[in-house]
């Protein structure tokens, strides 16, 4: 080689951007958007029905001549007037505004969540159970198709089933997210695989099945639900519980998209296409 | 590290950003679309059917679970109406409910009209099983009474007959248009369950006025709601149009769903 040439390799500019790879089916950006439409509902109608009852047990019911309650929210009288509260595990914080008393100072509602939190704006438990359980189906629904696609065409096996790379990269990872630092590769890097597992395969089908649970009907068809919960009340909290880690969830994923580029993650989710980092290798699939 | 403060200044940005809006979509957009009646609220109430009809083609004759005495460790919270004041139910309450009768009406062959002491000495059934309140608490406790069924065969329903209506003597709401009584429903199914049981006795008691006395039907497959209590009549029907505001019940005509199972 001359040195001619070799000058001339060095001056020609590298390439800006990968090649743009089709990532997202049809089928997961489909029942993506679902999800955004039926979470969105399920959490601020679940949080009117939680004010019907704004307590959590553990066990087969609920202790009123003795205590087993592991959360409740509330409103009480102090000596500088009434205050909302949440009580964790025993311990007790002033939540007041938010939490068991919100609303205006002159006219405050005594409520365990606020009414800008729920669906409907006021306390209305049928309404809320009507329109949890119609999203509540669509979730499953969704969840049904997405499971059934996702076998079939290869992507929870390939995108998401952590293997034994992903958990000896696992650090790496986790230290280039903390520090915003993101590669646009052709596969989900471990943590994307771990998060998107946990959710499909723990939060999803646990907070559907401790759904099911509060059902006294499908409590008689499956019994075995309140074995491996614990009991009804149990699975009440489980539940709840399920919908604080989605929330967390949801809250992460939403900062991350923003972070790694939100409009070619958003065009991902919407049309399929997906702009990798410079140096990706491309095939003849890519655009 | 210019990158990444530029990236932590503009996450504080849209963190703020995407707060407020959540505040702006909560919730009261919504209210409208979910009155009672309703064109959208009347939709997504077919979820509601689809249950009921996928749980009874899941488990039609699967029974509830039942608990060992040890589970009850506390008194049958009583909820809803506790205290009855029609002159009727005070009349009967006053006598020990020796006047009372359960009658069995509607689309039957025979109608059939039973006191308490001939209740009580038909084939009873005990059953320690979780109340579960539509409002998300649960207690455990032992219900003793005999399965409507047997009445139900005494009377011989019709062909016809579709759900069963529950008439109970407690006026649950007392206002200037007068009494409105609480009312209940149920398909057949939930009606001929072996565990559906006109209850009489509550935890090796006689069952409290609290609780429902003299009699409270058990549906316990479904919510506390659909377990009449100070229960006087059970009528064999083709539809439930002709009662309270044709929605199957006193809550359902406030908008809670028939069914009631989930």
């Amino acid at each position: 080689m001359t040195a001619i040439s070799e000058a001339a390799a060095q001056a020609r500019p590298a390439p800006q951007k990968g090649p743009l790879i089709y990532r997202q089916s049809i089928w997961t950006r489909l029942t993506h958007w679902l999800w955004v439409i039926c979470l969105f509902f399920l959490l601020l109608t679940g949080l009117n029905i939680f004010n019907a009852r704004p307590q959590l047990y553990v066990g087969q019911e609920s202790g009123f001549d003795y205590d087993n309650t592991v959360l409740q929210i509330g409103a009480e009288n102090t000596r500088s007037g009434p205050r909302g509260f949440t009580t964790i595990f025993g311990q007790k914080f002033d939540t007041t505004g938010v939490l068991g008393m919100s609303g205006p100072a002159e006219n405050p509602q005594y409520r365990a969540f606020p009414s800008w939190a729920t669906i409907p704006s006021y306390y209305d438990l049928g309404t809320s159970r009507v329109v949890h359980f119609f999203f509540g189906w669509i979730m499953v629904a969704a969840l049904f198709v997405w499971f059934l696609a996702s076998l079939l065409n290869g992507h929870l096996w390939r995108d998401l089933v952590p293997k034994g790379e992903d958990l000896s990269g696992l650090g790496q990872d986790v230290v280039s997210h903390a520090r915003f630092r993101f590669k646009h590769t052709r596969s989900y890097t471990p943590v994307q695989k771990l998060t998107y597992f946990t959710v499909f395969v723990i939060l999803f089908p646990l907070i559907i099945l401790t759904g099911l649970t509060m059902s006294p009907s499908m409590d008689a068809t499956w019994p075995w639900m309140l074995d491996l919960f614990g009991g009804r009340q149990t699975a009440r909290t489980l539940h709840f519980g399920a919908m604080l880690l989605l929330i967390l969830f949801f809250i992460v994923h939403v900062v991350m998209v923003v972070l790694a580029g939100p409009i070619n993650e958003m065009r991902s989710m919407i049309t399929g296409w997906y702009r990798t980092s410079p140096g990706t290798p491309p095939t003849k699939r890519d655009r | 590290m210019a990158d990444l403060m530029l990236s932590r200044r503009r996450l504080i940005g849209l963190g703020a950003a995407g707060a407020s809006s959540l505040v702006l979509a909560g919730c009261d957009q919504f209210d409208n679309f979910l009155k009672v009646g309703a064109p959208v609220r009347s939709t997504l109430e077919q979820a509601n059917n689809l249950s009921h009809q996928v749980h009874r083609l899941m488990g039609r004759d699967a029974l509830a679970r039942e608990y060992a005495p040890s589970e009850i460790r506390q008194g049958q919270r009583p909820n809803g109406s506790t205290d009855p004041t029609t002159p009727e139910y005070l009349a009967m309450k006053a006598n020990s409910f020796a006047d009372y009768r359960l009658k069995v009406t509607g689309l039957v062959e025979r109608e059939v009209s039973v006191s308490l002491d001939e209740l009580r000495n038909m084939p009873a059934r005990s059953q320690i099983t979780r109340h579960d309140c539509v409002e998300g608490w649960s207690t455990i406790a032992k219900w003793t009474g005999t399965p409507l069924s047997g009445l139900l065969d005494q009377a011989r329903i019709k062909p016809e007959a579709r759900f069963a209506v529950y008439h109970c003597y407690d006026n649950v709401e007392q206002g200037l248009s007068g009494d409105v009584f609480y009312y209940e429903s149920s398909d057949l199914i939930d009606a001929r369950h072996p565990q559906s049981i006109l209850a009489y006795g509550l935890n090796d008691q006689v069952l409290p006025v609290a609780n429902g006395a003299p009699v409270r039907l058990r549906i316990e497959r479904a919510l506390g709601y659909k377990q009449p209590k100070y229960l006087h009549t059970v009528e064999l029907v083709s539809s439930l149009a002709g009662f309270g505001r044709g929605r199957g019940g006193y809550w359902e005509d406030y908008g809670y769903d028939w069914y009631g199972g989930i």
